[in-house]
């Protein structure tokens, strides 16, 4: 496992511009996350650390040497694509060990039998490895296709929106076993995404990617509670935060179109028009709260409801645990927690505080 | 405007049964959604009320009226697709008064109906435009602005949402339910998205294989569920259910841990016969870490979601979801102690996968 760098990558394609000057490094063991939306540049920069794309300007080195001259099979990485690609004629077991009876690798049948059967074990695949490829389920397929990485110790795993074909719970338990793997193995992760719950749950950090560009790096909780731009607070947290324009008055920020205006948080400079920017788990339904609203919509998911106070005419997001037996068309009071509110420019960038 | 009634309605394609016969009223004004995995049933249960599918025996009312036999044209009900088919030669306007011109209704008609659903929807401003200048979100809403102009009877909506990415999910997820509570149209609502099932419906009917599993509120399918796939398929992630064997009061689960049985269902229990194997099911959010926890098990996994964390435990190779604080931290191997809600333990029968219904209930 290694050290990975990237240096000011650029890359184009016919002139248009997938990857502007982007740097970040993933550290040895850690499990880092390239979450975006589509186009954003994220398989490209894997491409590139593959070898499948070749760089326009700026360098990637493993263990601080380059690999710039590295061919893709000398970088010694292992990929894992969202379309699994199996052998369909060939069983599990030979699925699993094709990667290691490469010519280059020369390892004997026996150490390849040890390293599959070890694999197959910690998927929970072990009871298939004489199923042929093509009457495994896709979820069963997908586990394979990680495992065939797996069975290798390359120098790191680039895995590119693996889970995305998946259903819903599949997806869910798949990310649970991966995520206990990475940690139990420690091995050096690339993975792609545009989904956040994936980013969030697996990462020990995230860079954001949109157009090229990284907006920020940082670790999950970082991300969602110090977003750097308005984009970034959108991407992460479902229901999605309440962005919302606010004013300074006297001392006061006041949310337009609404009742809601409070103190300015002294440690804060605002400009006179910002965003304010407030999860909706920090929207409390309170008897004694400050403001006063009206419930506009109940979505009830089960675990939590998630509620559309409208104040004014703006409505604001609130989720509260549980069912709520709280009806449509009332009128509730409710609070804000101050401490968890970050304020944004007319760019869009996070006002520091 | 409508009540819907399906009478013992079958659907078989060939030797393949589709829908096994389903029974179910869709009370007047009420929001009903199908909601199952591909394959389920559902659509083709959305298509023989529309009069897209023949219904293979069985009958369909419409207002007490028996509606088997008529062609979709004239059931008056509105159907909008995953896919929004929309003219992409015509302008959102042209689109959305083009039922109402084939009808040969009025101009002065055609205009009054088309303010009424642009005010309704907030679509001024995408009427010129062509469907291909418009957003995927922006496109379903002037399906929907189509399908309204209509004033039918009901509303038959097929994954409406399937096309669109998470953001715009949400968004008009919420849309069309205001919508709803405004217009108070009837509505049956087809998705394989529990969280869109949950959010959205006054009743959801739970299918799988052909089958209507459970029909009930967003609760009941959730707290009640009548069986291991209504409790696996509700939530994300779904009910843990966890294999054990009862004996007196208890329930005997793997890796020696004895989980007290609620006094609920104590008789109930008893009745069902010591010595069985038996499943127990409690969702992820009534796992209560407590040092003086009577169940153990080791940390899998952690996951963070911002405002919460998932803490994923292994009973014995039983992967258990415990929905905690987000400030919680644990590391993989850790033993964790907990207990788990008494008023959110269930049982379920592994051999017919129904759920044991207490006969006495706390509400």
């Amino acid at each position: 496992m290694s050290n990975v760098d990237l240096n000011n990558i650029t890359k184009r394609f016919k002139g248009v511009t997938a990857l502007d000057h982007i740097s970040f490094d993933i550290k040895n063991g850690e499990f880092f996350v390239l979450l975006g939306p589509t186009g954003a540049g994220k398989t490209t920069t894997l491409r590139l650390i593959a070898g499948l794309e070749i760089l326009d300007e700026g360098d990637i080195s493993f263990d601080g040497s380059s690999i710039a001259p590295l061919s893709p099979a000398e970088r010694d990485v292992a990929l894992v694509f969202q379309q699994y690609s199996l052998y369909p004629l060939l069983n599990v077991y030979d699925n699993l060990a094709s990667p290691l009876r490469s010519p280059l690798r020369k390892t004997s049948e026996t150490e390849i039998r040890k390293n599959v059967e070890d694999v197959a074990g910690k998927l929970r695949i072990g009871h298939l490895l004489k199923r042929k490829a093509s009457n495994l389920s896709g979820g069963e397929m997908q586990r394979v296709a990680i495992g065939r990485a797996l069975v290798r110790n390359p120098r790191i795993y680039l895995m590119d929106e693996p889970l995305s074909n998946l259903d819903a719970k599949l997806r869910e338990a798949l990310r649970i076993e991966l995520k206990h793997l990475q940690k139990t193995q420690e091995s050096t992760t690339l993975f792609v995404t545009h989904d956040q719950i994936e980013a969030m749950t697996m990462a020990d950090r995230i860079a954001v990617l949109n157009q090229g560009n990284i907006l920020q790096v940082g670790s999950p909780y970082e991300i969602y509670d110090h977003p750097a731009t308005t984009f970034v607070a959108q991407l992460v947290g479902t229901p999605r935060i309440n962005l919302l324009a606010g004013e300074i008055h006297d001392g006061n920020v006041y949310i337009k179109d609404s009742e809601v205006k409070f103190t300015v948080p002294n440690e804060v400079k605002l400009p006179s028009s910002f965003t304010l920017g407030l999860r909706p788990e920090n929207v409390h339904l309170d008897d004694a709260g400050e403001f006063s609203g009206v419930i506009e919509l109940l979505e009830p998911l089960g675990v939590e409801t998630i509620l559309h106070i409208r104040s004014g005419k703006q409505v604001l997001l609130s989720v509260i645990a549980g069912i709520t037996p709280r009806k449509m068309g009332e009128n509730i009071r409710f609070s804000i927690v101050h401490e968890r509110l970050s304020f944004f420019d007319k760019e869009g960038t996070r006002i520091v505080t | 405007m409508a009540t819907i009634e399906l009478v013992q309605v079958e659907k078989k394609f060939g030797d393949f049964h589709a829908v096994k016969p389903v029974n179910l009223t869709i009370n007047d004004g009420e929001f009903v959604v199908l909601l199952g995995p591909s394959g389920c049933g559902k659509t083709t249960t959305l298509r023989m009320i529309a009069g897209l599918e023949t219904i293979t025996s069985g009958k369909i009312l419409l207002n007490g009226e028996d509606i088997t036999d008529k062609p979709a044209r004239d059931r008056d009900v509105s159907f909008v697709f995953q896919f929004f088919a929309l003219y992409p030669h015509m302008t959102a306007k042209g689109n959305i008064i083009f039922p109402l011109q084939t009808q040969g209704t009025s101009r002065s008609e055609i205009e009054q109906r088309l303010n009424e659903v642009v005010k309704m929807l907030d679509i001024q401003y995408l009427l010129h435009l062509r469907p291909g200048a418009l957003s995927s979100g922006d496109q379903q809403r002037i399906a929907l602005a189509r399908a309204l102009i209509r004033r039918p009877r009901a509303f038959l909506l097929d994954e409406p949402l399937g096309a669109l990415d998470a953001d715009f999910r949400e968004t008009m997820r919420a849309e069309i339910k205001s919508l709803h509570l405004r217009t108070k149209a009837t509505t049956l609502y087809v998705t394989h998205d529990q969280i869109e099932a949950m959010a959205m419906g006054d009743r959801i009917v739970v299918m799988s294989a052909a089958i209507v599993q459970q029909v009930g509120t967003p609760a009941e399918v959730y707290h009640d569920p009548n069986n291991m796939f209504v409790a696996r398929f509700i939530g994300s992630p779904g009910m843990n259910l966890i294999p054990g064997t009862y004996s007196q009061g208890s329930v005997q689960l793997p890796g020696n841990n004895v989980c007290p049985v609620p006094e609920t269902y104590r008789s109930t229990l008893d009745k069902y016969g010591y010595d069985k194997k038996v499943v127990v099911g409690f969702r992820p959010e009534a796992v209560i870490p407590s040092a003086n926890g009577v169940l153990s098990s080791q940390v899998y996994s952690q996951d963070l979601h911002g405002s919460y964390t998932m803490i994923n435990l292994s009973m014995n190779g039983e992967i258990i979801h415990g929905r905690v604080e987000r400030s919680a931290n644990y590391a993989i191997n850790d033993i964790v102690r907990f207990d788990i809600r008494p008023d959110m333990i269930r049982f379920f029968d592994p051999e017919t996968e129904s759920a044991i219904k207490a006969e006495v209930r706390n509400v």
